[in-house]
Parts: C-alpha cells; sequence; structure tokens
C-alpha cells in the first residue's frame, strides 16, 4: 500500500517543454515506469530545528559584511500543507535568489549586474506545528538569460522543501504578483494549466506588511496527499 | 476541501550557494552532502560515482544529486539528518559542477534489504537546470545479481532496460567503487519512476 497519492501531473509540467530550450536534451524521453513498493517511499529524510541556524531565516541580515543589503525589504509568510489541506509541520524549507539588482553569488552567473557585498541569497527555515513558515529578504530582481532573444526571467525566489516523505519532495520558483515577464516566461509557462500557475504567484498583504520595515507577501506551498490510515477517517 | 499542488519548477543553475555550499566553497552550512555515511557507520564501506549525460552525450556540469538510502540493516534513518555525524546519516546531496569530469561522489555503506524490498538499492533524485520536474531513479548493485530477480520493483521493469539501474562493482586501491552514470535520453536512458 503506497503511502503517498500520485503526483497530480495535471499541476505540473513535461519533462520535454520546447519553448524552455534545454529541456530538449535534458528531459527524460521515455515514460516514467510505475513503482508499487511502498515502504520506501513512504519515508524520508526528518531534519531538527537545530539544523536552521541564528540567522538562516534572514536573508536581510546573514550575508552582512558591513551595512545592510541594498533592496525593498520584505517578509514572506507561507503554510505547508498537503492537497487535503493538511498542515505539514517541521517542513525544512530552502531558499536562494537573486540580489536586487537580478545578481546571483553563484560563481557562474556572469549576469553584468552588481554583487551587493551585503547579501548572500541563501537561507533556510522550517515549518512550526501548524505548518507555517517565516522568512525576511530583499525583493530579487529580473534578470536576462540565453534562452531566446531578449529573453528575462521574473522576479522569483527559488524554494526546496522536504516534505513529510521522499516522495514529497519539491523544488520550485516563488513569482510576485503583476509581474508583466511572467506572461513571457518559458519555465513559469512550462506548467500548461493557468490555474496551477497561479499557485506559484505570491500574494501581496498588506496584514502581513511590518509598519515601516518590510513589505508582507503570502505564499502557501501544497504537496501531495497522504492515502488516510485505518486510524483516520 | 481539495488543493491543487504546487507545481515543481527547475532548481536552475545557480543552486550551488544555496544548496550544495560546502561543496562549492561557498560560506553557509549544508543540509546535506556527498557523505551518506560516515566512518563510523557500519556496514560495508563504498562510494558510488558517475556523470549526467544529456542527449548528445555531454556530462552535465550543473546537475544536483540527492541519494535517500537505507543503512547496512535495512533500515531508513528516523532520527533527524546530522551533516556532522560520523556515522550513518542516510541523505545525500552533491553537485555535478566542481569534479573536474563533473561526476557525483558519495560515500556511503552498501545498504541491506529494506523490509518490502528483494534486492539492496539506493533511492536517486536528478535535479538540473532544464528539467522543470525532478526524476526519481533507482540504483542497485551489480554483485547483488542473485536477488535481482527477486526484487519486485526490478523485475517490473523492461528486461532490455533493467541494466540502466545497476551499477558496476570496482575494487580501487582505496576502496570499492560503484559506477552509476545516468542518461537523461538515448539507447542507453536510465528508467526513471513514477514515484
Ligand atoms: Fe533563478
Amino acid at each position: 500500500m503506497p503511502t503517498f497519492k500520485p503526483r497530480d501531473w495535471g499541476s505540473h509540467a513535461p519533462y520535454i517543454a520546447p519553448d524552455y530550450k534545454s529541456t530538449v536534451l535534458r528531459g527524460p524521453t521515455r515514460p516514467l515506469l510505475p513503482i508499487t513498493s511502498g515502504l520506501t517511499e513512504g519515508t524520508g529524510p526528518v531534519f531538527a530545528r537545530a539544523a536552521i541556524r541564528n540567522l538562516d531565516w534572514d536573508l536581510t541580515q546573514n550575508g552582512r559584511v558591513n551595512g545592510d543589503p541594498i533592496g525593498e525589504r520584505m517578509v514572506v509568510h507561507g503554510r505547508v500543507m498537503d492537497c487535503d489541506g493538511r498542515p505539514q509541520p517541521h517542513i525544512l524549507v530552502e531558499i536562494w535568489q537573486a540580489n536586487a539588482a537580478g545578481r546571483y553569488v553563484h560563481k557562474v552567473d556572469q549576469h553584468n549586474a552588481p554583487l551587493d557585498p551585503n547579501f548572500r541569497g541563501s537561507g533556510r527555515c522550517m515549518t512550526d506545528e501548524n505548518g507555517h513558515y517565516r522568512f525576511y529578504t530583499i525583493k530579487p530582481g529580473a534578470y536576462p538569460w540565453g534562452n531566446h532573444f531578449n529573453a528575462w526571467r521574473p522576479n522569483h525566489i527559488h524554494l526546496s522543501l522536504f516534505g513529510p516523505g521522499f516522495a514529497t519532495r519539491l523544488v520550485t520558483q516563488m513569482y510576485f504578483p503583476g509581474d508583466p515577464l511572467l506572461e513571457l516566461d518559458p519555465i513559469f509557462l512550462g506548467t500548461p494549466d493557468a490555474a496551477a500557475r497561479d499557485r506559484l504567484i505570491s500574494r501581496f498583504s498588506i496584514d502581513k506588511t511590518e509598519e515601516g520595515f518590510a513589505l508582507g507577501y503570502e505564499f502557501d506551498i501544497v504537496l501531495r496527499g497522504r492515502f488516510a490510515t485505518p486510524m483516520e477517517d | 476541501m481539495r488543493y491543487g499542488e504546487t507545481p515543481s519548477q527547475t532548481v536552475g543553475p545557480y543552486f550551488a550557494y544555496g544548496l550544495t555550499a560546502g561543496q562549492y566553497g561557498y560560506d553557509f552550512t549544508d543540509i546535506a552532502n556527498g557523505v551518506i555515511a560516515g566512518p563510523a557507520a557500519k556496514g560495508e564501506h563504498i562510494r558510488i560515482t558517475g556523470q549526467v549525460f544529456d542527449g548528445n552525450n555531454v556530462p552535465v556540469n550543473d546537475a544536483m544529486i540527492e541519494i535517500w538510502q537505507a543503512d547496512a540493516n535495512g533500515h531508513y534513518a528516523k532520527d533527524p539528518v546530522d551533516v556532522t555525524s560520523d556515522g550513518f546519516r542516510g541523505l545525500g546531496r552533491y553537485g555535478t559542477g566542481t569534479d573536474p569530469q563533473n561526476r557525483f561522489v558519495f560515500d556511503t555503506v552498501k545498504p541491506g534489504v529494506v523490509a518490502d524490498g528483494g534486492a539492496p538499492f539506493v533511492n536517486v533524485i536528478v535535479f538540473m537546470r532544464g528539467m522543470l520536474v525532478h526524476a526519481f531513479s533507482r540504483i542497485y548493485f551489480s554483485d547483488d545479481h542473485a536477488l535481482h530477480g527477486v526484487d519486485a520493483v526490478l523485475q517490473s521493469v523492461p528486461a532490455d532496460r533493467r541494466k540502466t539501474l545497476i551499477a558496476e562493482r570496482t575494487e580501487t586501491p582505496t576502496g570499492i567503487e560503484y559506477r552509476f552514470d545516468i542518461h537523461m535520453q538515448g539507447d542507453r536512458e536510465t528508467v526513471f519512476f513514477d514515484v
């Protein structure tokens, strides 16, 4: 008996999405094979709160050298749940992003935009008992990429989650409402279903905005559901 | 109320300072790295290496591989992953951008047979720029040939593709090494599972 409900492929992109050119040589071409084993797919790594060190969840602070990073301070609040709405506690969320100018610290990023000596752009946090997470950062800038002429990635934050099991692993990107680049981005558009794509766009929230300090955004994350055990339902 | 899943998006080319910082020399801690089992772990200590090839048979230099495996007794770790432990950790993560041949390199112990399994294996997840969704596979071991016939998952794979899941054992001066190359496409396309 499998632990997790099958992946909802209608919410995901195909492996080969030709408008996103590097999928053409990198995505598997043969159908995925079904797997029936239950034990392995129901297990997965768990993480202690100690894996989150002091400033890991505050990207405005964790790369400081001699001052504050440049850019628009923001706070992201969200809830991690499964597709039956069950909150997912103690889930590790890893975060990485470009700085306000659209430049990554990564050594192979050659974009001609300045690095910020006080911003690294990576961090991590963990959901609480109710599945809530929160991190502070600087709003990332858009950046050009080589997919096609005048290609620009919309503003986005990369997120990586270990769900309750190995099978619920998710790497995704959070986008911003009203970004005109979304409708031009083959990575965002790689997900064919418009309603599913909407789930990648965060919501601005004046309630989560911190007076005089940081703009608030909300981004909920939905992982695969679990089959009910005989004890439940 | 049923909620739709959050779509997967590519890990992109710039994950290293967030996900594999120690390996790539960035000033940030790791939650996992190439050591799945430290020197104090029980079992046969092995190294698993390989390359990831794209559809032109070119090694990919910006893939990230994760491994989740059982210990030498066939048990998955239940305690939190501790990247400072010199014992069994269970989780590994390695980017292909630091090795001159773009290999991934994992130091671990050979897993035991899990309770509902037939032959030892490790679980693999492949991420890279150009993959909007990660892909799951498994590594079996060439010296377990006798057990492969009783492994239900391996037997469910068409016979002509099973060898894409089997790592070749070699003895080297520094220890036992298994070679497992991942082919995203082509005649030798690795079997990926709908986990
Ligand atoms: Fe990015």
